[in-house]
């Protein structure tokens, strides 16, 4: 992708940026995600843990760093091995309260452990990209939030069904990968859509 | 020049020092983040000290908490992978590996042999940045992105 000499060569929609908030305990890893996600035109919100990301959504219903219209999160990008909160614990909270549920959850994880792709994808995530994360990985998930963002605006914030998720990820899927699974889990439930082939070959 | 600093780096990787991680931080450069990689790097090896340091310590307890030890190689494992530092994160894996069977001298072992390449690795990304930051702004003028 060729990246102009304007900060982050992002053309103004003229809607509200993409906002994302990353989770992630590493310091090296939120500024590669922060890069990534600014060089796909978001604005991103870096946070260091499981608890300071539910401080910043106000998920207990407290002061919020939100004035919800001017901050929306659009999705929340999450490491899944975090000391104190998971990341699978952070998706359990964040799916289980009414005001945040909406919102779109990934995870990301250096290991590629099949039943923890299942539990979190059960458990709603959108996604779930294997670490380091890539910048296809991110151009992919943005353009494929960004086509869904209109879905879910026309049939109100309704909490995303396993059975969205699948027609969604068959929609990238076909443009990618027809035939091939992404992965073992694909085949009894949806492909989360950034799983890349090569998957499956690594260590 | 250029040459130079692209066949200094294809060495790096030819020795299996660093992998297609590092390429991909590479294209997250432009004119106005024109050394991300070596702020990465650097912020690797400032925070990847105190784990080391942590290793270190727990490395001197006995018996070894080997779900500690493994913990904290797991952090480690994961900053050395961002950054595309091959050889660190195989011993990593090796470390990680002993952790899990319990093996108190491999682990020991493995930790030194890690320390070596972290270190190798250090001086010779030392060299590339200097290098690169040299020809940077000619690189600049003639580079045609």
């Amino acid at each position: 992708m060729a990246v102009e000499d304007v900060g982050s060569g992002c053309s103004s929609s003229g809607d509200q940026e993409f906002h994302v908030l990353a989770v992630d305990d590493s310091i090296i890893d939120r500024k590669v995600i922060e890069r990534l996600l600014k060089i796909s035109c978001c604005k991103v919100t870096a946070v260091e843990s499981g608890s300071r990301a539910l401080q910043y959504l106000g998920i207990d219903g407290e002061r919020s760093s939100l004035g919800f219209d001017d901050l929306k999160v659009n999705l929340i990008i999450t490491d899944y091995s975090m000391p104190g909160m998971t990341g699978y614990e952070l998706l359990k909270k964040i799916k289980g309260s009414t005001k945040l549920r909406q919102i779109p959850v990934v995870i990301m994880s250096s290991e590629n452990i099949l039943a923890r792709v299942d539990r979190c994808m059960e458990e709603g995530a959108e996604d779930f990209l294997m670490k380091p994360v890539q910048l296809s990985d991110v151009e992919r998930l943005r353009d494929f939030m960004l086509r869904g963002g209109e879905e879910r605006e026309v049939v109100g914030h309704k909490r995303k069904t396993r059975d969205d998720s699948c027609s969604s990820s068959v929609l990238s899927c076909d443009r990618d990968h027809p035939l091939s699974p992404r992965s073992v889990s694909a085949m009894a439930h949806c492909k989360p859509l950034s799983k890349r082939p090569r998957l499956l070959a690594t260590d | 020049m250029q040459r130079q600093l692209a066949n200094m780096k294809q060495s790096l990787f030819d020795q299996g020092y660093l992998d297609e991680q590092f390429i991909q931080l590479e294209e997250l450069q432009d004119d106005a983040n024109p050394n991300f990689v070596e702020e990465v790097v650097t912020l690797y090896y400032r925070d990847s000290a105190r784990l080391i340091q942590s290793i270190e310590q727990a490395l001197e307890k006995s018996p070894l908490d080997f779900s500690k030890l493994e913990c904290l190689m797991h952090q480690f494992k994961g900053s050395s992978s961002s950054i595309g530092a091959k050889r660190v994160k195989s011993e990593c894996t090796q470390f990680k590996e002993y952790c899990r069977v319990g093996n108190s001298d491999g682990c020991k072992r493995t930790f030194q042999q890690l320390k070596k390449e972290y270190a190798t690795l250090k001086k010779k990304v030392e060299v590339y940045f200097q290098f690169a930051r040299q020809i940077g702004p000619v690189e600049k003028a003639c580079r045609s992105k």
